[in-house]
């Protein structure tokens, strides 16, 4: 059956965009990622423009997101005032990525901007937390071998404005989430992203904030720079098609339910290990992408209007 | 509204269907209307002549500026290295006639009167050399087949008996919105001698069209409201669960 989208100005069939709708929730529930990195891509692919998939996935982002927080929400698993310092930081860094971009723009090549800086991003973090996770799962399977300290001390604990995030168990300067926060919002501008992914692992390894937490904090944070996103688009490019972000939410609710109940039964390190493997499977693809000979060297854009 | 009102005034600007000398055609319906089911649609051409001839029949959507891009390897990785703009390129071509063209008109008529979608003058937007034009020309063309939006046979001019002719035009799912001209042109003796014009409005009706309208009107308001309306659904979504 299909449903002709009104701004995207295309027909696809309604199952294909649930389906892929609620594929993108089941791991935004899951990982706490919200999954616009895998949902931007697919909707291009399957014919949706790509200046509208992008603000068409930050649409449904919000919602999604709202959905995998109030599931965590009621498992105790937000901490909100990290989530509120986050997102200070974040939406500071979102206007200079907004900037950034309007200058690489003009430069020329903001496409393979993004996709270089796709590849860079997701294969340096997929390693680190690789590497990681694999040295936690096999230290479990060995009983008795020594414990990870709880807590090392760094440059970072010496910071100023320290405060206290009763449901990470931290006691922390607010200057590094309010750091972390507008680096990902820097990125979340470039790559049109809500920067799950980037958030979750700097909150596990730089914050150290308890595995069980992260999703649900990180989602919180992904509704306002999503909606922040969504309402940009709409604003200055006429490209967020509700219907479409609707459709695919409609999947993408069902889809975040069941993963964030997924979730709940994986250990920290094997969640942390799929979402390296994850991470480094779009890495490897992107690249792969950009080596490759394209089927067609020419490409045609219509231009509005 | 205004839609309805540019076709009526479309109308009244270009007939009730002029009697051109010699042959005279219209369309079953001169609105396609795009609805949330829409699949793409098919309109038939109907009309007459006043004697033995052929009929070729051209569609052509409103004009659209289109980018080329061009790639190529550096340092291994493939980089859109060249592109070229060009202007005024009907946004759907197709043609059909009552014989295949090359049989019924010599090329330079067919060539005046842009007949075929190899006879569509694509310009670009500056002077550049016609060798380089030529390859991204091509892929211009090439694109615009694949997605079925130049259509170098739309199927036959049909006639039954010795005047009454008709063809059915189909449109693609993904038809681009606005004023298509369709053009009948009667041939004899390898020459066109008699034509008529008729206009076809292609528009988003309905719940999609006032979407679309509201998000180009009123872009902020729309933003907030499709923010919201994600942000109910979420929470909607989130009850049938919360028991279980």
């Amino acid at each position: 059956m299909d449903i002709y989208l009104p701004i995207a100005e295309v027909s696809l069939d309604v199952f294909l965009l649930l389906g892929l709708g609620a594929a993108v929730g089941f791991l935004s529930g899951v990982f706490g990622v919200g999954g616009g990195f895998l949902l931007t891509p697919l909707l291009i692919f399957i014919g949706v423009p790509p200046t509208v998939a992008v603000a068409s996935s930050a649409n449904q982002l919000v919602g999604a997101s709202v959905s995998g927080v109030l599931a965590h929400w009621r498992r105790g698993n937000v901490d909100f005032k990290m989530g509120y310092v986050l997102l200070v930081g974040g939406l500071a860094g979102s206007l200079l990525g907004v900037w950034i971009f309007t200058l690489l723009k003009r430069l020329g090549q903001v496409e393979l901007t993004i996709s270089i800086g796709y590849v860079l991003l997701l294969g340096a973090l997929g390693f680190l937390m690789m590497i990681e996770s694999v040295r936690a799962l096999l230290r479990t399977h060995r009983p008795g071998a020594a414990r990870r300290r709880l807590h090392q001390h760094t440059w970072m604990h010496g910071l100023p404005l320290k405060a206290r995030f009763r449901r990470s168990r931290l006691y922390i300067s607010a200057l590094l989430p309010i750091g972390i926060g507008f680096v990902v919002g820097i990125f979340s501008a470039i790559l049109g992203i809500g920067g799950g992914f980037v958030m979750v692992p700097a909150m596990i390894y730089m914050l150290g904030m308890p595995t069980g937490v992260v999703p649900g904090t990180s989602l919180l944070q992904i509704i306002f720079v999503a909606a922040n996103v969504t309402l940009l688009q709409a604003f200055t490019n006429h490209t967020v098609d509700a219907v479409l972000a609707l459709v695919l939410l409609a999947g993408g609710v069902i889809g975040a339910q069941i993963g964030s109940r997924f979730g709940t039964h994986l250990r920290g390190e094997q969640l942390r290990f799929l979402l390296a493997l994850m991470v480094l499977a779009v890495a490897a693809k992107l690249a792969f992408d950009m080596t490759v000979p394209p089927d067609d060297l020419y490409s045609i854009a219509r231009e509005k209007g | 509204m205004t839609r309805v009102l540019f076709l009526l005034l479309l109308m009244l600007a270009w007939g009730p269907p002029v009697r051109a000398e010699g042959l005279v055609a219209d369309l079953t319906s001169h609105l396609i209307a795009i609805t949330t089911g829409f699949t793409g649609a098919a309109v038939v051409l109907f009309g007459a002549t006043d004697g033995p001839g052929d009929v070729v029949v051209a569609v052509r959507g409103p004009d659209r500026e289109f980018t080329v891009r061009r790639k190529s390897r550096v340092a291994g990785i493939w980089v859109n290295t060249k592109e070229m703009t060009f202007v005024r390129v009907p946004s759907f071509y197709a043609v059909a006639g009552s014989r295949p063209i090359g049989e019924i008109l010599p090329p330079a008529t067919a060539a005046f009167y842009r007949l075929g979608v190899e006879n569509l003058k694509l310009e670009t937007d500056m002077s550049a050399p016609p060798a380089a034009v030529g390859a991204f020309r091509d892929a211009l063309e090439r694109k615009q087949r694949q997605a079925g939006l130049f259509v170098s046979r739309l199927g036959k001019v049909d006639f039954l008996g010795e005047r009454l002719f008709r063809a059915t035009i189909s449109f693609p799912a993904n038809v681009p919105t606005g004023t298509y001209l369709v053009e009948v042109l009667l041939v004899r003796d390898k020459d066109v001698v008699s034509g008529q014009t008729t206009p076809l409005v292609v528009s988003k009706v309905g719940v999609d069209a006032a979407v679309s309208e509201f998000s180009v009107r009123q872009p902020g308001f729309y933003g907030a409201i499709a923010v919201l309306t994600a942000m109910v659904a979420g929470w909607l979504a989130s009850l049938p669960l919360r028991g279980a």
